[in-house]
Formats: C-alpha cells, sequence, structure tokens
C-alpha cells in the first residue's frame, strides 16, 4: 500500500520496486495478444511509460494496480495491432516448450489460422486470442477492454463466426 | 452460434498456436525503462509546438509586431 501511495505520489524508487514486481505480468499479457516477445518487450516500456505519465489519477486507495496495469498495456496492445495489422503474421514467437516440429500439414494449417486471425479488427482479435487461445475468463477480458463480460462474449462469437467463414474459405473445417 | 462451435474453435487454434504459458522476457527491462522516462523529460509536448507555430504566424503577418516584441523580451 505504501508503494502504490509512493508511486501515485510520484516517487521515482516506488515506481521502480512496481515496475520490477509486475514487469513479468505485464510481458505476459501483452504477448498473449501480440505474440511476438520483441513487440511485447516494446509493449511493457511503453505500457510502463503510460503509467508513469498517468501516476496522479492512480488513487492506492481504491484502485485495483493489476487490473489498472492490464488494461493500460490492453490498449498499448490494440494500438500495436492497428498500426501493424495484416503486416506481420501472428504466431512466430511461441515460448519454447510451446514449440515443436511442425508436419507440412500441420505449418500449413497454422499459416491458415494466423491469416484468419490477422483478418479480424484489432478488438475482436483481442477478444479471440485471449478467450479462445490463452483461455483467459471473460471477466478479466472486459476488465482490460474496458466493457462487460457479456460485450467480450458477444465479441468472442463475432471473432468466431468470421474464422469460421475465413477457414471454410481457406478449406479448413473446424 | 452456440458454445459447441465455440468449444470447436478454441480446440482448432489451441492445436495450431500454442498458450503463451508462462514466458518471461529473456532481459532487464529497466535500464529501457529508464532511457524512455529520460527521452520522455527532454521531449517537448506537442502544445509548446501549436504555440511556437501559432507566434511565429502572427509575427509573420503582423511585422509591427516584432518590435514590440523585442521591446518586451
Amino acid at each position: 500500500m505504501e508503494l502504490l501511495e509512493g508511486f501515485a505520489a510520484g516517487d521515482e524508487e516506488a515506481f521502480e520496486s512496481l515496475f520490477r514486481q509486475y514487469q513479468d505480468q505485464v510481458y505476459r499479457w501483452v504477448l498473449r495478444i501480440v505474440r511476438n516477445s520483441a513487440a511485447a518487450e516494446d509493449l511493457t516500456i511503453e505500457t510502463f511509460w503510460r503509467v508513469y505519465r498517468a501516476h496522479a489519477r492512480f488513487d492506492a486507495k481504491k484502485g485495483n494496480y493489476a487490473g489498472w496495469l492490464r488494461r493500460i498495456a490492453t490498449n498499448a496492445a490494440l494500438d500495436h495491432l492497428r498500426r501493424t495489422r495484416r503486416e506481420v503474421p501472428l504466431p512466430e514467437d511461441l515460448p519454447e516448450e510451446g514449440r515443436t516440429a511442425l508436419s507440412a500439414e500441420q505449418a500449413e494449417l497454422r499459416q491458415k489460422i494466423s491469416a484468419a486471425l490477422n483478418e479480424l479488427s484489432p478488438k475482436l482479435h483481442v477478444a479471440a486470442v485471449l478467450a479462445l487461445i490463452e483461455e483467459e475468463p471473460y471477466e478479466r477480458i472486459g476488465e482490460a477492454l474496458g466493457i462487460s463480460a457479456n460485450a467480450v462474449k458477444v465479441r468472442v462469437f463475432r471473432a468466431v463466426r468470421i474464422l469460421r467463414k475465413q477457414l471454410a474459405d481457406a478449406g479448413v473445417q473446424p | 452460434m452456440n458454445e459447441r462451435e465455440v468449444n470447436e474453435m478454441k480446440k482448432l487454434l489451441k492445436a495450431a498456436v500454442a498458450p503463451v504459458g508462462k514466458a518471461e522476457s529473456k532481459r532487464d527491462l529497466w535500464p529501457s525503462m529508464l532511457r524512455r522516462l529520460s527521452d520522455g523529460e527532454t521531449r517537448v509536448p506537442w502544445w509548446d509546438w501549436v504555440l511556437l507555430a501559432g507566434a511565429s504566424l502572427a509575427l509573420w503577418f503582423f511585422p509591427v509586431m516584432v518590435p514590440a516584441l523585442l521591446y518586451h523580451l
């Protein structure tokens, strides 16, 4: 609590402590959305830069710091997706444990799925990736996007409808 | 659209794209953060540029203001 009050008052040491405490959480959250470790590192810095500038708006007594961070990180990731949409294929930087040798068929499927996901608008993309691949609860995704859990569900359904169509056009049946 | 279709899509996506899991950044990000903070402190805010542009235009269109400005500096 003292740390959060210090941060809200503009104390740089408190900011550094909070940065060190939460940087991995923010990095992982952003990586879940952008699927690229270099971009996730840059966006972690961007998130904390936005957090630093907004310190005076944070209420240490009422505020949920982790939730606030996730919200800012999600906005930074959305801005990144809007800038880079259709430029970068989605899932290149997977964690080591998730990386296995792919058969030609699997690689083709992954390519088609990547292309279909990249066709989604950034807002649908975030909801789809977090809900369908990362299996984050709708409430938590809603908190990060500033919308209700029901609105997240609607976005996920819309994303699934678009993905089904895109994948069916590409010859993939879920 | 129903939950079954959502679950089918979930299964398909997860077969192709692994969840991130417990990934961590491979480097300490604090030095980059410090650089960003010091860059940010020296960056001139956009509204200062707007004010400067406004003042320059005013001096361009009303040059009689120049002696008055110099007198006040």
